[in-house]
């Protein structure tokens, strides 16, 4: 090992021991272009050397799982020969320095994820995070994050129906963006990204390669810093119209069973799509890159193999079948060639001008990076912030002031400037858009629908991982459950700071141990998800922040139930525990600006038979209506629903002698519900049977929220002043 | 009667107006493919909503020069009826088949929601089933929406009753704050000085069915039905 050889393979990523590691695999010392692929592909975010290991903790098989991680999605069955594809992904770097074209490629790489597998993608949804609004530059990464994403996803034709922001100063320079798709597929039509028969062609299609996105991966899997924006380089641009056309002739390729195998180019791009797929069947390949379409002349082989242009896909298609794929490929104007055949050797053969450029074990780079098991140390700040009494802080005394400040914070307030920038209707199934607990789309193909819910907590998940993780799984699921749906699987999105520092990697495993708990409890598996480790600047970490994307199952599309109060007259109960804690509260971030205290308990067994309750309510159409108890507690959550269905509530609360707990204390495994008087006593049966605690809290109707505690009225607003304040708040910082 | 859906590259709620002619309304639905160039058969065509060509250069302007847009001129200047939704009005526009233009809207934002207009000429194929100044609940979903055209030519539609829908709010009065994207005179919808064809930025497709928060959108549908049995059926050929 040279001296500027061992500089070569650090600068690209790769430690001492892991080159050895190649040299062993490969019986030799790799070349420049080998090294390169292997450095892309044994990046952090390729090949989750830092996490595979503890996410072996979540539950990933079930009755309904047809396909788990690993794949390009997860793939669960919901009968009558269908089956729902969905993933979640993150794209934080490249939206830290170009957010528009990182964020709309973000959503461009998620939707190629579920239309290779054969699925057609029918719902987009988002996770973001940011800093403080009152900086210029989160305001700037802000709107055009939002304004990538719908950007994308309005272009393409796929409704953007639900999603989740907060702000938190850890965000300032590293802003969280996760997109996540659903599609719809025949289950025997799947085809999975794979490279079976000797022989078979390998054809590249969609765009041409350039020389964008080069070392995306590697950039994805250090810390940003101030050298970051030299790597707008490294950050790629999106076509949105040229993946509608990708999308519509994959799909009708896959759909005339002419493909054996196909693969989107994403991360890595070419190197992780030949490596993956031929890895996955033991197989090899023997590529020609002279005939890859190019952007530009000159462009040499290590940038055509590690090259992260946007909007390409790999089909593995046997050579009987190729005119027919042709024909549909020609039809949608798209650019493709045959660029190789895969081989029974299992290594790829790279060639460029007649010479072999690479020639590497398939299984090695796509699967062979060393797994580490880091360091885990519990951080100093843990017991410190735990300890805090968030009663010691002193009273309010105006509650209503209270909640109006809690309520426009920009964690609560409406989101609707967000969500109106997103076309959340296109393909007219949209049952129920943005802005309530979970999106619900119906199915025209079998008649069903699915409830849709993006849910973390980094705040939360800060002060305590572990019960940080069973919340946000609890979260996500009971949103589902609110309106009416069965869930049926989660994909994750686990966003953290550099593992190889202990007490990072302790939070990343406590996280992963709470939501392993809570999914083995709720019984539901994890089908797929996506690690961002490295989200720091200058070395300070974001809050630990695992974002779960959430699907359910509604039999019937017209037995649904959403977060509006429907009548005056309704009878009101608080549905499940009533146990709560100001620790890490929306209240205590807002109204005393702190982080700290210790997260109410996590009673996994009630969160169950809660959400049972409400998916058996909603079915039996027993509720008006349903929400889910988050940030902001009781109090935010009343006025929520008072808002949404421009009817007021008259509440009253058992006593404390600090208001502001049972008003804005949060805690899992509650919900409000509005009933009717005649199904009350039915409500108050199945409640019973389920073992789930009802408390009466008052009736909708008149035009005011009023909230008493023990009879001494501590709320008392009139629904034209939550709602202004509700939805002017973003807005008015926006666009000040 | 029987419906054609333009398709061309880029459009992405062809589905969704195939899906209502078809599944809702329970009439032949078949899509066109922009290469076509015989429209015979088709009693009313639909441009629907999307992004055609990725609304590169300018929403419309490169959907404007394919083949199937001079077979579409033709079928209008016989009197056939087109029916342009979003992108679809857009590409009437730029075709030259309806008057005015639509700029980025005045806020700079894409915007999606719901919307009200008010009916303003009720004895239109495209809206004789709509009661006078019926307000209609109908959602928009545009980035380009904003109409506009020189006084002139705004005279002449007002004069000849060439503005169809207005945007107003749930009463049906007119304000800046129900004008979703800033068209001049609130102007949602215009149709060609004979009446045939109709561009409309609202996406009547989107609310066709109570599940979907509205049925309002089947008033432009059901007054094509019944101007089509009214004048007795066939193809009009």
């Amino acid at each position: 090992m040279t001296e500027t050889g061992r500089h070569l393979w650090r600068r690209l990523g790769l430690n001492d021991g892991e080159y050895e590691r190649i040299c062993a695999d490969l019986g030799r010392e790799p070349n420049r272009v080998e090294l390169n692929m292997y450095s892309v592909m044994w990046s952090e975010h390729c090949s989750y050397k830092h996490s595979k290991s503890t996410l072996r903790l979540f539950p990933t098989s079930g009755p309904r799982v047809l396909l788990g991680p690993g794949e390009n999605a997860g793939v669960v069955d919901i009968g009558g020969g269908w089956a729902v594809a969905f993933k979640i992904e993150s794209h934080n770097h490249p939206s830290a320095i170009e957010p528009y074209q990182g964020a709309a490629t973000g959503v461009g790489g998620i939707i190629r994820d579920i239309f290779t597998l054969g699925a057609r993608p029918v719902a987009l949804l988002n996770s973001l995070r940011f800093g403080s609004l009152e900086d210029a530059r989160v305001r700037y990464l802000f709107d055009n994050v939002v304004a990538g994403i719908g950007g994308y996803g309005n272009c393409i034709g796929i409704p953007t129906v639900a999603g989740e922001i907060a702000f938190e100063p850890c965000y300032q320079d590293n802003p969280l963006v996760n997109a996540m798709c659903v599609g719809l597929l025949p289950v025997e039509k799947l085809v999975l990204g794979q490279a079976p028969g000797a022989g078979n062609l390998v054809v590249l299609v969609g765009a041409r390669t350039g020389r964008d996105g080069i070392h995306g991966v590697t950039f994805a899997s250090e810390e940003l810093s101030e050298a970051s924006a030299e790597r707008r380089p490294a950050v790629q641009v999106g076509d949105p119209f040229l993946e509608k056309l990708l999308l519509e002739a994959s799909l009708e390729v896959i759909a005339g069973g002419l493909a054996v195998g196909v693969q989107d180019l994403g991360g890595a791009g070419l190197t992780c799509a030949v490596t993956e797929t031929a890895a996955r069947s033991g197989s090899g390949m023997e590529l020609e890159l002279d005939k890859v379409p190019l952007r530009e002349a000159g462009m040499s082989p290590l940038e055509i193999m590690v090259s992260e242009s946007q909007e390409r896909m790999l089909f593995i298609i046997e050579p009987g079948r190729f005119n027919d794929a042709a024909k549909v490929f020609r039809r949608w104007g798209l650019s493709f060639a045959v660029i190789g055949r895969v081989t029974a050797d299992g290594w790829i053969t790279v060639k460029h001008g007649g010479r072999t450029v690479a020639r590497v074990p398939a299984a090695s780079v796509a699967g062979g990076a060393p797994l580490y098991e880091p360091d885990s140390r519990e951080p100093e700040y843990y017991r410190e912030r735990q300890s805090v009494d968030p009663l010691d802080y002193p009273a309010v005394e105006d509650c209503t002031e209270a909640l109006l400040e809690v309520l426009g914070s920009p964690d609560v307030a409406s989101k609707q400037w967000v969500w109106r920038r997103y076309d959340y209707m296109v393909r007219t199934c949209t049952v129920q858009g943005p802005g309530g607990d979970a999106a619900v789309i119906r199915l025209r193909e079998t008649g069903q629908a699915l409830a849709l819910a993006v849910d973390g907590n980094g705040r939360h998940t800060y002060l305590d991982p572990y019960r940080g993780g069973m919340m946000a799984v609890a979260e996500a699921t009971r949103n589902l459950a609110c309106t009416g749906a069965e869930p049926i699987g989660i994909t994750d999105c686990l966003n953290f700071g550099n593992p190889e520092k202990p007490e990072i990697f302790w939070q990343f495993r406590r996280a992963v141990e709470g939501m392993s708990e809570a999914c083995r409890v709720l019984e539901v598996p994890v089908v797929g998800g996506n690690v961002s480790f490295y989200n720091e600047v200058e070395g300070e970490a974001i809050y630990p922040t695992p974002v779960v994307g959430a699907v359910g199952l509604l039999e019937n599309p017209d037995q649904q139930c959403d977060i509006a109060f429907k009548k005056a007259g309704d009878l009101l109960y608080l549905a499940g525990s009533s146990t709560v804690s100001l620790g890490g509260s929306q209240f205590i971030k807002v109204i005393h600006q702190a982080v700290a205290g210790s997260l109410p308990p996590v009673d996994l067994a009630l969160e169950k038979r809660l959400q049972k309750l409400l998916v058996q309510a909603v079915r039996a159409g027993l509720l008006s209506s349903a929400h889910d108890l988050s940030d902001g507690g009781l109090a935010v959550a009343l006025a929520e629903s008072c808002i949404a269905g421009g009817l007021g509530a008259q509440v009253t609360l058992p006593g404390h002698p600090r208001p502001e707990l049972p008003l804005f204390g949060e805690g899992p495994s509650r919900a409000i519900v509005s009933v009717k008087a005649a199904a009350r006593e039915k409500l108050l049966a199945l409640a019973a049977k389920l073992e789930v605690p009802l408390l009466f809290l008052g009736e909708v109707g008149g035009d005011k929220l009023s909230i008493s505690v023990t009879h001494v009225p501590v709320v008392d607003v009139t629904i034209f002043e939550l709602k202004k304040i509700y939805e002017e708040s973003i807005p008015c910082i926006m666009e000040q | 009667m029987k419906f054609g859906i333009i398709v061309f590259p880029g459009s992405n709620c062809d589905l969704d107006a195939y899906h209502l002619v078809k599944d809702v309304l329970k009439k032949e639905a078949s899509y066109i493919w922009w290469e076509e160039t015989d429209l015979s058969g088709y009693d009313a065509l639909i441009l629907p909503g999307g992004f055609s060509y990725g609304d590169y250069l300018r929403a419309g302007a490169i959907a404007r020069f394919t083949p199937v847009m001079g077979a579409v001129i033709q079928f209008a200047r016989q009197g056939g009826l087109v029916l342009g939704i979003c992108n679809g009005f857009q590409v009437l526009t730029e075709a030259g088949l309806l008057p005015g233009a639509l700029y980025r809207n005045a806020h700079l934002q894409f915007r999606c929601g719901w919307t009200y207009v008010r009916v303003e000429n009720h004895t239109l194929p495209f809206t004789g089933a709509a009661r006078p100044d019926q307000v209609l609940k109908i959602p928009v979903a545009h980035g380009d929406g904003n109409y506009y055209v020189g006084p002139e030519v705004l005279r002449r539609l007002k004069k000849n009753r060439q503005i169809v829908l207005r945007y107003v709010d749930a009463a049906g009065r007119e304000s800046a704050a129900a004008n979703p994207n800033g068209s001049l005179d609130h102007i949602a919808a215009v149709c060609n000085e004979s009446g045939n064809v109709l561009g409309m930025m609202p996406h009547p497709e989107r609310a066709g069915e109570a599940l979907l928060g509205s049925e309002d959108g089947l008033v432009i549908f059901r007054s094509l039905l019944q101007y089509f049995d009214q004048r007795g059926g066939g193809s009009g050929d």
